[in-house]
């Protein structure tokens, strides 16, 4: 690969997919550098299936360019398929096979002889803890164990960039920190990552990220940036009537939305307004006695000033 | 990268899933066993016992040698007397009797003149002898039933009467082959050898493809460099095993159980059945191509099992049938595969003499393995 792509594992252009009549993904342009770990942040139904599924040729774009890997899809698809990982969203691998047999499955399906079989598969069961378990059938195990079978099956043949659809969504908060401690391992080794969630703590551990809404691309940057760059001020209010405070605040027409958080009320105050903090200690229902203190913004605030919506507020698909 | 590794993969994988799937491993012994029983002792088109009733207006001794010697043949059985006609009718009717005998009051005079007693030689165009003995009234809607009691219509007459035979020399001679004693279970079991494997390969392989993608596996799958042709082949080879190992057991029970002869070579049986096995296989994977979800993947299957015994020639006289259904027919693979069966298990054929059956059953493999390479699509949309 000489072409200037090369420092880039994705790029595309004005991408687009459409079924029936609705847009699922609108003129998406898109750069994942090479060695990265790259965020697709949004709520469910928001095309970040859709756009993983162009990216790795399982669904042909109604319009755009994409070039994966240097490959032109959908034209190379097949080729691309050596060099790609991905890892389903639901678990996609054999429920009555053992984690053992799923993988040599795997392994054999990508042309490994038996030596680099046993020798890969062993490997793998170490890095992801399964090898007490290696006999047990994937049907019977829990859902961080499937996640980690699913990530070793999808890195068997040491892929160099991986999909992962919403990996974590099945999985608890110790399992899904150790899943990115290998994610950064696997980025560490040069693979470059592209993961969809909705979840903001798994966002703010990618380098870049693109936030999703109905199928268009919002903002996007590593979320440093996006976070300096939201267009927005947050202020957080002490005060004693929360619930009517905020029903009269989230009515002014500069206020983008505010949050209950325990006692404090999370407002986001467009940037249009000079000094947010004097705008609203002079609102009538705000009281002398309240406290207001601007905070630094969190990915959540990029998110809510983007989108105008929280990210796990989605219907399930 | 090698293809055949991929293949082998693939088998490999769906012979430990359905090693693990215990009610279908079960199925496969036990549909050929449960079917090749039951019908084999069930289907016979030699009618025995039919039950008759009769209305007899001559209330003679003669009547009642007459009811005997036509028990006697063992066709009928008389169950029921009856006074009158309409009584007699509404029995038929309502299938408490298949038939009846009316015989009536001057039965003697008639039976003194039937020419099969040889009483004399009477003219033919005499009409007072040409009258018959007695009458059946038949329920003619089940043409097996009708013809069985056709079949007693030139019944001799000569112990009746206790008379020697009067010998007549028949107009043509019939030599009965590969099958003298006309037993039905000799043709059978070879035609069930054909539509047992007719249902169980369609069955397990229409189900091959849509189960993956019913169970989630087929995003995976698809993402892999495993290729349609590949993944096809790969879904077949172990079946092709267990189907010889249907024909295996269907044609050594009916040896075994009902003594129908194995004449033909083994060899040649077997190449006749890999090639059916094969064409079976691929119609099931096209059907898996196309069904949705299991469920349409079943209706499918009997969609073509049904004219695989009906048509086939497994039940009914494939040269009885209109021109259109030998069409429909001939397309189908069981029926090429029940003349071959038939064909070198009764007969002793070579196959070489039947080579259109068998470069049909090729194609239809073939062309099946293209169709269904190609309807399958490495792609979600």
């Amino acid at each position: 690969m000489t072409s200037p792509s090369a420092s880039y594992a994705i790029r595309a252009e004005k991408l687009s997919r459409r079924f029936g009549d609705t847009l699922a993904v609108q003129d998406l342009d898109l750069e994942v550098e090479t060695g990265r770990i790259y965020g697709f942040l949004g709520p469910n139904g928001c095309g970040k299936t859709t756009t993983i599924r162009m990216l790795t040729g399982l669904l042909q774009p109604s319009a755009g360019r994409v070039e994966v890997l240097g490959f032109n899809l959908p034209d190379d698809a097949e080729k691309l398929r050596l060099h790609i990982g991905y890892m389903t969203q639901k678990f996609s691998l054999y429920d009555d096979l053992t984690i053992e047999e799923n993988l040599r499955f795997i392994a054999r399906i990508y042309g490994l002889n038996a030596r680099a079989q046993k020798q890969r598969i062993e490997e793998l069961l170490s890095i992801y803890g399964l090898q007490a378990k290696a006999k047990q059938f994937a049907g019977s195990m829990s859902g961080g164990q499937r996640q980690r079978l699913s990530l070793a099956a999808a890195t068997l043949h040491k892929p160099k960039l991986l999909f992962l659809d919403e990996p974590t969504s099945a999985v608890d908060p110790e399992n899904r920190r150790e899943f990115w401690e290998q994610l950064f391992d696997l980025s560490d080794q040069g693979t470059s990552i592209l993961v969809s969630t909705h979840y903001m703590d798994e966002a703010e551990r990618c380098h870049k990220l693109a936030i999703l809404e109905n199928g268009i691309k919002r903002a996007d940057g590593s979320p440093d940036e996006l976070m300096q760059q939201m267009g927005s001020s947050v202020v957080e209010i002490s005060s004693s009537e929360l619930r009517s405070l905020k029903q009269i605040l989230i009515a002014l027409p500069e206020i983008i939305s505010a949050a209950q958080l325990g006692a404090r009320l999370r407002v986001l105050v467009k940037d249009s307004v000079g000094d947010p903090v004097g705008f609203l200690s002079q609102q009538p229902s705000v009281k002398p006695e309240d406290q207001l203190n601007r905070v630094r913004p969190s990915l959540e605030d990029v998110f809510v000033t983007c989108t105008g919506v929280r990210a796990d507020s989605g219907e399930q698909p | 990268m090698n293809p055949f590794v991929r293949v082998g993969a693939i088998a490999a994988k769906e012979l430990l899933q359905l090693k693990r799937d215990k009610m279908t491993f079960g199925m496969i012994v036990m549909i050929p066993l449960i079917q090749l029983l039951l019908f084999g002792f069930a289907i016979n088109t030699n009618v025995r016992h039919l039950p008759v009733g009769v209305v007899d207006y001559s209330h003679s001794g003669l009547s009642r040698v007459l009811i005997q010697t036509i028990s006697a043949t063992q066709v009928v059985t008389f169950t029921r007397h009856f006074t009158n006609l309409p009584e007699a009718e509404q029995a038929i009717a309502s299938a408490e009797v298949r038939a009846v005998l009316i015989i009536p009051g001057d039965v003697s005079q008639r039976l003194v003149r039937n020419p099969s007693v040889g009483m004399g030689s009477p003219s033919a165009s005499d009409a007072e002898t040409s009258r018959p003995v007695a009458q059946w009234l038949v329920d003619g809607s089940d043409t097996i039933v009708a013809g069985a009691i056709k079949g007693l219509r030139g019944m001799p007459l000569v112990e009746l009467l206790d008379k020697p035979a009067n010998r007549q020399t028949p107009t043509f001679e019939v030599t009965l082959l590969y099958n003298p004693e006309q037993r039905t279970v000799v043709n059978i079991v070879p035609g069930l050898a054909a539509v047992i494997l007719t249902m169980t390969m369609i069955m397990f392989t229409s189900a091959a493809i849509v189960r993956e993608r019913e169970r989630g596996n087929m995003e995976m799958l698809i993402t892999t460099p495993v290729r349609p042709i590949e993944l096809m082949i790969g879904k077949i080879l172990p079946y092709i095993f267990i189907g010889a190992l249907q024909v295996a057991i269907i044609l050594g029970l009916g040896f075994l159980l009902f003594n129908v002869p194995l004449n033909g070579s083994l060899l040649q049986l077997a190449l006749a059945t890999l090639l059916f096995i094969t064409a079976s296989l691929t119609l099931g994977l096209i059907i898996s191509t196309i069904a949705k979800s299991q469920l349409q993947s079943m209706q499918m299957t009997i969609f073509v099992l049904l004219p695989s015994i009906l048509l086939s020639g497994f039940m009914f006289p494939y040269e009885g049938m209109p021109l259109a259904a030998q069409y429909i027919a001939e397309a189908l693979p069981a029926t090429h595969f029940m003349r071959l069966i038939r064909g070198v298990v009764l007969k002793d054929v070579e196959i070489i003499n039947m080579a259109g059956d068998m470069y049909w059953l090729a194609l239809f493999t073939l062309g099946g393995l293209a169709v269904a390479s190609i309807r399958f699509k490495k792609r979600l949309d």
